[in-house]
């Protein structure tokens, strides 16, 4: 455990680095310094300001720099939201978007799980093909159409919950429905796969050949088996909330990172845009590696 | 050559036999034919051009008299002609942007996967470095900084979808090497070049057939996701992503600028991965063992 | 006459497919009693294993099933699922083929035991692990408590079909359904669970009824014996009239077609050329094998530790051995399909080693291989003409479609095929018919040697001798070298013309097919021939099953000195220290510090 541990970590580092090195190079080859928006400035002054904020130096100097102070969290000033940190921010937006993310993401586990389990054991009936075109139709209509159609429904037409905005559990419920149903719908397509192959494999047959139950052999044998594909999609399952995450607070105006982020890109905040992108994107390698832990939990067959 | 043509000739009668022998798949052939041939023949269906107002009509519902079939915006632009065009952008990007993928992926995976040893294991240490990236966001940086360029969408959404088709094409080739009958082939003299050609390639033809099924509604959903943001292509083109940005701003006053764009683009989608799921079955050499 | 403990009146079992209904078991009788062992054998798609999986319950949703299957009074074909899972597991248990697949590898051994013990013996989890270790100690598994707490992919083969046994008998079942429960295993294993199962039998007074392939399996462990083909019992019998005097033509058939260690009914070629075709000299092949430690460097697998043979025209030299002892390494060194580490190859003379790669590709057309899968080893895109075209195409480019369509409908017919058969794809084949396929393709290269690799393990043994004597009239007619691997020594010893048995990629004995035979000299030898059990009941029950204990040791860390040792009855203290060199002794070459 320690080992593969040590050993991925390692793993990561470059990773990261790739991830530094995209996110620097980005910033440096943007069209546009960070001052061009201001008024024709002396040569002097820009002088100053180069040196301020260290332009002066050679490229390697800047991303050493850059780097350090990345790894103190400091992301530099934004340049749209002028008395901000791009920590700040982040720091402000952060939990609500982990807040919706991972309410999200738990529905979906818990909800794809189920109904793929279901149409697995109720294969080719006609159970088993309503849910499945339903979840065909979820991983074929884009978040960003779902979103509007439900604040159609639910918020303008039924009025039953509110489209949108900061406050109770309430305000929450169409967000996080939104931004989980093509994922509920990818996980039940998955489950309802792996599980029919674990249904059909030897060592369940062995189980049925000894008398258990169906609900003993699918708690005992088939659950854990057919679940390791789920696990293993939950890196890319994060990755595409996040995605999801960013159209979600846009539509259902949630202040969270997702919307800076479109903010960001729209007015041309690089600073914040690129801290952005290099928190999550470190966010999404650390999850990727506990999955990887939790995957080799679950298996036996893979070592440590 | 004669035996290349007959490969290809069985491969894609399997393909066609087994998509054509479930109603559920030839309907959306169909379907997709359909929306295919709409949008190629959008000019001859309808009097009102792209970007046309027609002031007597600002936001009006659907109406065969008015021939807006489809109903307008609030700048007075028929939508029926809009959707069509918009689905030219997004079936022309699905496309091109999925060859992107197809040629880096079909190549780098086929190069790790027959190389193996060390050549694999550091090319695949990059796709995995290259998948744990935000790549969503990356593309979208490549579009704030470098302008809304449509050449730029097909090269940025291929280039992160090539990921997955060079781990099917790599996984693919190293089992095949190892197969018995490309062993007999290397038994027999044959030239790494004519074993590639011969024994591999067609072999790899129907997983790749189907990954590129999958990986078209895949595009599609990024163009549409970045035009629905407002990065993606710029007016006056126009695709479903964009049309359905424009559509969830006036979804109380006209819904049909929401309905008709979200129709298009999830039928479209639901199509590609109904097809996709069919080929999967019929020519996934995993699943052949339950076909005899 | 008490009543039957098992009886089946006309059990018929059908499924429903693409191309309509096909009918499994037709119309299927018979009656077992209490502690009876019954045999049914049948050669693949002959209904044995549906007519049981019938019995459990366990055919898929496309089957029907009619008739009655009274098991103790009650017809088990007409219980409900809650009823049938009372039955199932308790009165009647089930060993599958492959304990790899069999057992789940997703739970440990005592885990997946005690669901069973919990779910019918009603017991607390505590309690239940306790009858499982009792269970485990029975079927003579060393260090109960540790392999309790491992994951089947732990164990091996043999440990794994002891534990599926071991779970079977848990609840003293009255019925114990074996299918092919030996098939999936090594010669010296089989014969170690066979040995434990009749054992288990008398101490459990449990009835079984034996599904196999295998003649010689059923003559030492059935009372009875039932032949089914197509569906349908043929004959049914107790076992040593059965054997001894065969009523049914199809019987018969399949008595003639086994092969039989103590006898031999096959011509071989005489060779009348003494010129060496082939020789390999102290052939070693490493692998690479990564470690599961961090940072630690990859073990090195020593498929082969230096091997010599020689093989003159027209001669078949038999390589036997158990899985893992480096006979389809051997197979692939000599043809130079893969590196070796250390040693030459020669063919007619010349060394391979030495060869370009451009020369090697022009002498690869003088020898070539044929495959233990028959469909495997034929591309599926391609038809069969292309297939037996393509070494045409390599190695006589300038001749026309027409001449080499000639030479491969000319070449299908030697094989027994028909050149309209020439358009189709392998899967429309069967297993023979892909396998003659495979010796048409070797032969289009008009080579000198052929590399047999397993070429009949995956045939019914009707097949197996058709394929076998096909190949011994090509050899014959073409005056061809073979080298013949196999793990069956029977079909060996048909075959070859000297046989040569390996161990733990050492050859430990070499000599003529009827010596090695009548007079082995080697324990690991005279294990394996033991171990082959011989379908004739009054030899095979007189003698039992015994063979040499234990498993194979790892490749990866051979023991010591002689690598038999860890399993050698005769092993003294010098076996573990110094390495037996292969050395004359009568008419054999034999590696063992006690052979005299
Ligand atoms: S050398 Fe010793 S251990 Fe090896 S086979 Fe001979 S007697 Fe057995």
């Amino acid at each position: 455990m320690l080992r593969f541990t040590v050993k991925r970590f390692f793993g990561a580092i470059p990773t990261l680095l790739v991830l530094m090195v995209l996110a620097f190079t980005l910033i440096r080859v943007a069209p546009g310094g960070p001052f061009d928006s201001e008024k024709q400035l002396s040569a002097e002054i820009q002088e100053r300001l180069n040196a301020a904020y260290h332009l002066d130096e050679p490229l390697w100097q800047q991303f050493i720099r850059y780097l350090g102070n990345l790894l103190q969290g400091d992301f530099g000033p934004s340049f749209a939201y002028a008395d901000y940190t791009v920590s700040e921010l982040i720091a402000t937006g952060f939990p609500v978007s982990l807040k919706l993310g991972s309410l999200a993401m738990l529905l979906a586990i818990i909800a794809g799980v189920a109904i793929g389990t279901m149409a697995a054991l109720k294969q080719n009936t006609r159970t088993d093909y309503v849910v499945m075109t339903a979840a065909m139709t979820g991983v074929s209509v884009p978040t960003f159409v779902i979103a509007p159609l439900l604040v159609l429904v639910f918020a303008v037409t039924l009025q039953w919950f509110p489209a949108g905005g900061l406050g109770d559990w309430r305000n929450l419920v169409l967000p996080v429905i939104a931004l989980a149903l093509p994922q509920i719908a990818y996980i039940a397509r998955l489950t309802r796969g792996s599980m029919i192959e674990v249904l059909r494999s030897d060592y369940i047959r062995t189980a049925r050949a000894q008398g258990l139950t169906q609900i003993e052999i699918l708690f005992h044998h088939a659950l854990k088996p057919a679940i390791l594909p789920v696990v293993s999609y939950l890196g890319p399952a994060t990755a595409a909330i996040i995605t999801g995450s960013v159209v979600v607070e846009q539509i259902f105006g949630v202040p969270g990172l997702g919307r800076f982020f479109v903010q960001g890109a729209l007015n041309r905040d690089y600073t914040l845009v690129m801290g952005i992108v290099v928190f999550y994107g470190v966010l999404i390698i650390c999850f990727n590696f506990f999955v990887d832990i939790a995957y080799r939990w679950l298996d036996p067959r893979v070592k440590l | 050559m004669t035996g290349v043509s007959q490969q290809g000739h069985s491969l894609f009668r399997i393909a066609m036999r087994s998509l054509l022998s479930s109603k559920a798949t030839t309907t959306a052939l169909a379907l997709m034919a359909i929306v295919v041939l709409l949008t190629l023949a959008a000019p001859l269906l309808s009097p009102w051009d792209i970007d046309s107002t027609d002031w007597d009509n600002v936001a009006t519902s659907p109406s065969i008299e008015t021939a807006h079939y489809f109903g307008t915006d609030d700048v007075g632009r028929d939508i029926f002609v809009r959707t069509l065009y918009g689905g030219r952008i997004s079936l022309l990007v699905g496309l091109s942007a999925t060859m992107v993928s197809l040629v880096i992926g079909v190549f780098w995976g086929a190069i790790a996967g027959y190389a193996g040893g060390r050549t694999d294991q550091l090319m695949m240490r990059f796709v995995d470095v290259m998948y744990a990236m935000p790549f969503m966001f990356f593309v979208i940086l490549l579009m704030v900084f470098f302008g809304r360029n449509i050449f730029l969408i097909f090269v940025a959404v291929g280039a992160v979808n090539w990921l997955d088709m060079a781990r099917i094409v790599r996984g693919q080739t190293l089992s095949m090497k190892h197969r018995e009958f490309v062993e007999a082939a290397r038994a027999g003299g044959v030239s790494n070049l004519n074993i590639i050609r011969r024994h591999i390639i067609p072999n790899l033809l129907g997983v790749v057939i189907v990954y590129v099924t999958l990986t078209i509604p895949q595009v599609i959903l990024v163009e549409s996701f970045l035009s629905f943001l407002g990065l993606g292509v710029q007016e006056p083109m126009t695709s479903w992503g964009a049309l359905v940005n424009d559509g969830a701003a006036l979804m109380e006053s006209a819904p049909w600028t929401l309905f008709f764009p979200a129709l298009f683009l999830a039928a479209t989608l639901f199509c590609f991965n109904f097809i996709g799921d069919g080929l999967r079955d019929a020519l996934d050499p995993r699943d052949s063992a339950g076909e005899s | 006459m008490t009543m039957p403990l098992l009886e089946l009146k006309s059990l018929n079992v059908s499924f429903a497919g693409r191309d309509g209904i096909t009918r499994a078991v037709k119309d299927l009788s018979y009656t077992l009693k209490t502690s009876e062992t019954l045999g049914i054998v049948g050669e693949s798609g002959s209904g044995k294993t549906q007519s049981v999986m019938s019995l459990m319950g366990l055919l898929p949703h496309n089957a029907t099933v009619s008739g009655k299957a009274m098991l103790n009074g009650t017809d088990l074909l007409a219980l409900s699922q809650s009823e049938l899972n009372r039955v199932r597991g308790k009165d009647i248990a089930m060993v599958f083929q492959d304990p790899m697949t069999s057992l789940n590898p997703h739970l440990t051994v005592g885990a997946q035991m005690s669901l069973v013990a919990r779910r019918h013996l009603g017991k607390s989890k505590r309690d239940a692990l306790a009858e499982c270790r009792l269970m485990l100690e029975a079927v003579r598994i060393p260090e109960v408590a540790k392999r309790m707490t491992q994951y089947p992919h732990e164990l091996s083969g043999g440990m794994r079909q002891r534990v599926m046994i071991a779970t079977a008998l848990l609840c003293k079942p009255k019925l114990l359904i074996a299918d092919e429960p030996t098939t999936a295993l090594d010669v010296t294993v089989q014969a170690q669970i066979l040995e434990l199962m009749c054992e288990l039998q008398t101490d459990f007074a449990t009835a079984i009824l034996l599904i196999t392939h295998d003649m010689g399996v059923v003559a030492g462990t059935c009372d009875r014996v039932l032949v089914m083909s197509k569906g349908e019992c043929v004959e049914e019998n107790f076992v040593e009239p059965l054997f001894a005097t065969p009523q049914h033509p199809y019987t018969r058939a399949l008595l003639a077609a086994v092969p039989r260690l103590n006898e031999v009914n096959t011509e071989l070629n005489q060779p009348t050329d003494t010129a060496q075709r082939l020789e390999a000299r102290g052939l070693e092949v490493t692998y690479s094998v990564d470690s599961k430690r961090f940072l630690a460097a990859a073990h090195q697998l020593k498929a082969l530790r230096g091997v010599d043979l020689n093989l003159i025209a027209g001669e078949t030299l038999g390589v036997v051995g158990e899985s893992g002892c480096g006979k389809s390494t051997l197979a692939r060194a000599v043809l130079n399909l893969i590196p070796s580490s250390a040693g030459d190859v020669l063919l007619m003379g010349e060394s391979l080693q030495k060869l370009t790669t451009k020369q090697l590709r022009a002498m690869r057309s003088d020898m070539q291989i044929i495959f233990q899968d028959p469909l495997a080893s034929l591309n599926p895109r391609m038809t069969i003409a292309d297939i037996l075209c393509e070494p045409l195409d390599t190695y006589h480019p300038n001749l026309s479609r027409a001449e080499k369509l000639r030479r491969a409908s000319i070449m299908i017919e030697k094989v027994g095929l028909s050149p309209e058969q020439l358009t189709r794809y392998p899967h429309e084949f069967s297993g023979g018919q892909c396998q003659r396929i495979g010796i048409a393709r070797a032969l289009m290269f008009e080579p000198k040697l052929i590399v047999c690799d397993e070429p009949v393990s995956a045939l019914d043994v009707s097949v197996q001798a058709k394929v076998v004597q096909l190949l011994i009239e090509l050899q014959k007619e073409l005056n061809l070298s073979l080298v013949f691997i196999a793990h069956d020594l029977a079909v060996v010893r048909q075959i070859s013309h000297r046989v040569m048995v390996m161990y733990l990629g050492k050859v430990v004995e070499l000599a003529d097919r009827d010596e090695i035979y009548s007079s082995p000299r080697h324990p690991y030898t005279r294990a394996l021939i033991s171990a082959v059990p011989i379908p004739d009941p009054k030899i095979q029950q007189s003698l039992g099953f015994a063979a040499i204990s234990g498993d194979l040791p790892s490749p990866l860390h051979p023991p010591a000195g002689c690598a038999f040792c860890t399993r050698c009855p005769l092993a003294e203290p010098r076996c573990a220290n110094e390495e037996p060199p292969l050395r004359a002794v009568g008419r054999s070459m034999v590696a063992c510090h006690l052979a005299d």
